[in-house]
């Protein structure tokens, strides 16, 4: 849902943060769904629940019988509705956030920072998918395509809307990376696997030798080495504050890429997998999580023609942490849950199936105690749907986005976001109000 | 052992193709049997004779003789017939030497077979078969003015030509960016191409009128397959997903007299009356395929998921394809497009039958396929639920009376 905002963009975004930096400052009245069966995820499911929100965050959530309601709150009755934590895609393309170019295969200093168009209408789709948060990428055709992004998907103007702050208040995200037959070309780029995994290791190295050289010079300017955007980035992996998203299909790719995290101790999640299944023992051993693509059939490239529904199963019975994702626009965010529930077709656990969509998900952005699953304290990021979330004749009614609502089944153009149709596609109109007032 | 079994799966998957159909009789059992031409039959029972459907009923009023091989299964519906599709001619790997659906070299190539190119033996045949397809219209893919002919065929058999129920079906056309060039190449606007197929219509109009002349020409495979189009003895089956690229196609065949198939048709919900009104059958994209890329522009960037619920309502013969992939997923399983359709409001029999017996009667083989009746192809698929549901599993596949899978998938 796009609120045409009276204010410039920019101001707005000056407000909001004073707001959400001092919720006390700015109590809202707090709202509370009831009747519906609630799905917490790190809780049993509640039949007759209810949800307080305010400020943005989750008051209570518990059974009707317990959880008391703020004699001011705004009461909605979403009665024979279900209520689940808003959804998290851990590999998503929305908003065309091509970071790395042509040019180069290792290109860490490219930014999706500089690339999202959040005025494109599939971020307007994902949130009818009832996805909340993202991790928005650039592509595999670079073995280091740029520093991915961790959105929320607010309804925004201008990306500052989106982002997610860390304690230092920069925004949060990861770095991509990809091996396998992506970023096989011509050189500069790499012919084969050995020299994919070559410029790799070397790139890492260069970074090691960079790092050791800005210790060596201390506070000293005069001797510290020139600034590397590159390397500054490799040095953030290296030192664990960044994670490495790595875009991985074959067996022996995965090895490879096992390889280097033992070699470079980085922190990793595996993303697409189609071949985890073979090697689940070795993920397992090397406890990294996994973030699986579930196609609707294996191939289109040959390192994709091993791909197996059951590999969420074989993971997860492996011990390995499991979640989903859409890779938008491979897979269309507004069926994101038709992967939690191709993955339960190949024999996961539906719990499992459930908090790969969520909450593992969640934890593999470092996001795990913000957001994921319905708790006190948590962000008020859930959505509202008719039925069981396993089912294809299921809709989501709704997506909260901290206490606001961003989608609504009910509302025309959110309708025409959820369903297609003339016009679906186009990026959401500029709003020239502020401009023409003179303010 | 456990991480073998994938393979193991694929391996027995592989096996059933190349069999020679065993004919033993046999019968299966359901919770429920979804007839699709008639009623759904509570615990029911299906009897097969010489792959043919022989008696279908209440289980209580039809006895499986002793010695049969009985299968059983919550729901059982006719096979799956895929409305169009590229599977068999675009392969697994999506590299040149197994992507027989374009020749990019001319625009116009109507003497194109599917026959000579469709590999009964490629995996993706065996994936989409393993869900419960059983018929699939395949062949030449959108792309250019004319790409060339299409085919339906059995997703088991003997080979090819044992497979192959009409081995050449249709025409295959594009309208709209799809057969767009660039530089100096033709057609490069919608108009030259519209042009283009007028010229070539116009020549194969000549062609037919000196065949019936005194000195006949020259034998000339284009014109020739291209004036099967306009005897109407082949429908053209235009790919078309903008409304002025729809309209297109409905001038040609008021021009030309042919039998139009629509095909793709994003844009069908702009253009019901007048879809209804050309009476035209409508093969609609799958119901996931992709609305933009990254940005509107797409040809496709309209498509709503509620298009066949809207084509139902307004009375327009339809049916649902897998389509043409160019990336992955290099097939769709047009069991899970009609699946989504009925998940965005298409009453659920309307969806089974876009996909079973609605799909034979646009493809013209419905005495043969497409519903359980007596005396038609004993063709089904068989599942452990509601055959929709993400969470169902496919249990087995009958094709002309042979079990051809035995996989939960």
């Amino acid at each position: 849902m796009t609120v045409f905002r009276p204010l410039h963009g920019v101001l707005w975004a000056v407000l909001a943060l004073i707001l959400c930096a001092s919720p006390s400052l700015a109590q809202t009245q707090p709202e509370a769904f009831i009747g519906a069966r609630i799905l917490p995820i790190s809780a049993d499911e509640i039949e007759d629940g209810v949800l307080v929100v305010q400020d943005g965050r989750i008051l209570a959530v518990g059974p009707a019988a317990t959880v008391r309601i703020p004699e001011d709150a705004l009461v909605h009755d979403v009665a024979g509705r279900l209520i689940m934590p808003g959804l998290v895609c851990t590999h998503s393309h929305v908003g065309g956030p091509w970071a790395a170019d042509g040019s180069h295969p290792i290109q860490p200093e490219c930014r999706v920072l500089d690339a999202i168009n959040v005025r494109d209408a599939g971020i307007q789709k994902a949130q009818a998918g009832g996805i909340t948060t993202a991790n928005v990428m650039p592509g595999s055709s670079q073995l280091i395509s740029g520093q991915t992004l961790y959105l929320k998907l607010r309804d925004g103007e201008i990306i500052d809307d989106l982002l997610i702050l860390d304690e230092e208040g920069d925004p949060m995200g990861g770095l991509k990376m990809a091996n396998g037959t992506n970023s096989q070309k011509a050189a500069p780029f790499p012919g084969t696997r050995g020299k994919s995994a070559a410029l790799v290791r070397q790139a890492y190295l260069d970074a090691q030798e960079y790092g050791r050289k800005l210790e060596a010079a201390g506070d000293d300017p005069e001797k510290a080495p020139p600034r590397d955007l590159g390397k500054e980035v490799l040095l953030e992996v290296l030192r664990g504050e960044r994670v490495v998203h790595y875009h991985t299909h074959r067996h022996d790719d995965i090895l490879t890429v096992l390889r280097l995290r033992e070699e470079f101790e980085f922190r990793l999640v595996l993303q697409h997998i189609s071949d985890g299944w073979k090697v689940s023992e070795q993920i397992a051993a090397a406890g990294v999580p996994c973030s699986i693509i579930l196609l609707d059939a294996p191939g289109g490239k040959e390192e994709a023609v091993g791909l197996e529904w059951s590999t969420a199963r074989i993971l997860e019975e492996e011990g390995v942490p499991v979640a989903f994702h859409t890779d938008d626009p491979i897979n269309d965010s507004r069926y994101f849950l038709r992967s939690a529930g191709l993955a339960r077709r190949g024999g996961m656990s539906r719990q499992g199936a459930l908090e790969g969509v969520t909450l593992v998900a969640a934890r593999m952005l470092d996001l795990g105690d913000r957001i994921g699953s319905l708790e006190v304290g948590k962000d008020a990021d859930f959505i509202v749907l008719s039925g069981d979330p396993l089912s294809v004749y299921t809709r989501i009614q709704q997506t909260w986005i901290e206490g606001e609502k961003v989608f609504d089944l009910a509302d025309d153009q959110d309708r025409l976001w959820a369903e297609g149709g003339d016009g679906a596609s186009r990026p959401q109109a500029f709003t020239w109000c502020c401009h023409e007032g003179g303010e | 052992m456990r991480k073998l079994i994938p393979s193991i799966a694929l391996l027995t998957l592989l096996i059933p193709a190349f069999a020679a159909p065993a004919l033993a009789d046999l019968a299966i059992r359901a919770g429920t049997i979804h007839t699709v031409s008639g009623e759904v039959i509570q615990n029911g029972v299906i009897i097969i004779q010489d792959g043919k459907i022989e008696r279908v009923g209440k289980d209580t009023s039809i006895p499986v003789p002793g010695g049969w091989e009985v299968l059983e299964a919550a729901v059982v519906i006719p096979g799956l017939v895929d409305a169009h599709a590229t599977v068999g001619l675009t392969g697994i790997l999506n590299i040149s030497h197994d992507q027989d659906h374009r020749d990019e070299g001319e625009q116009m190539q109507p003497e194109l077979r599917a026959l000579d190119a469709f590999n009964l033996r490629e995996p993706l045949v065996e994936w989409v078969r393993s869900f419960g397809v059983t018929t699939v219209h395949t062949g030449h893919s959108p792309g250019n003015v004319i790409t060339g002919q299409t085919m339906i065929v059995k997703t088991a058999g003997r080979d090819v030509d044992d497979a192959a129920i009409v081995p050449f079906a249709m025409v295959a056309a594009t309208l709209g960016d799809g057969a767009l060039e660039g530089g100096t190449k033709s057609p490069g606007t919608r108009s030259k191409a519209v042009a283009m197929l007028r010229t070539e219509l116009l020549a194969a109009q000549d062609y037919l009128r000196k065949m019936e002349g005194e000195e006949r020409p020259d034998r000339n495979l284009r014109l020739e397959t291209l004036g099967m189009v306009l005897t109407g003895e082949k429908p053209l089956l235009v790919t078309a997903q903008r409304h002025q690229d729809i309209r297109g196609a409905l001038r040609l065949q008021q021009e030309f007299g042919f039998r139009l198939v629509l095909d793709g048709a994003a844009d069908a919900h702009m253009m019901l009356d007048t879809i209804r009104a050309a009476e035209v059958p409508v093969i609609l994209h799958p119901t996931m395929m992709r609305s933009a890329s990254f940005s509107a522009g797409m040809e496709t960037e309209n498509l709503s998921f509620t298009t066949a619920a809207k084509l139902h309502e307004a009375g327009i013969l339809f049916a649902i394809q897998s389509g043409y992939e160019s990336y992955v997923p290099k097939v769709r399983v047009v069991l899970f497009e009609a699946a989504m359709a009925a998940g965005y409001g298409l009453d659920r029999e309307a969806a089974l039958r876009s996909v079973t017996l609605d799909a034979a009667r646009i493809l013209g083989v419905d005495d043969r396929v497409g519903s359980i009746e007596r005396g038609k192809d004993a063709d089904l698929a068989l599942y452990d639920g509601d055959p929709f549901e993400y969470t169902t599993h496919c249990v087995g596949v009958v094709i002309d009376g042979v079990v051809v899978s035995r996989e939960t998938r």
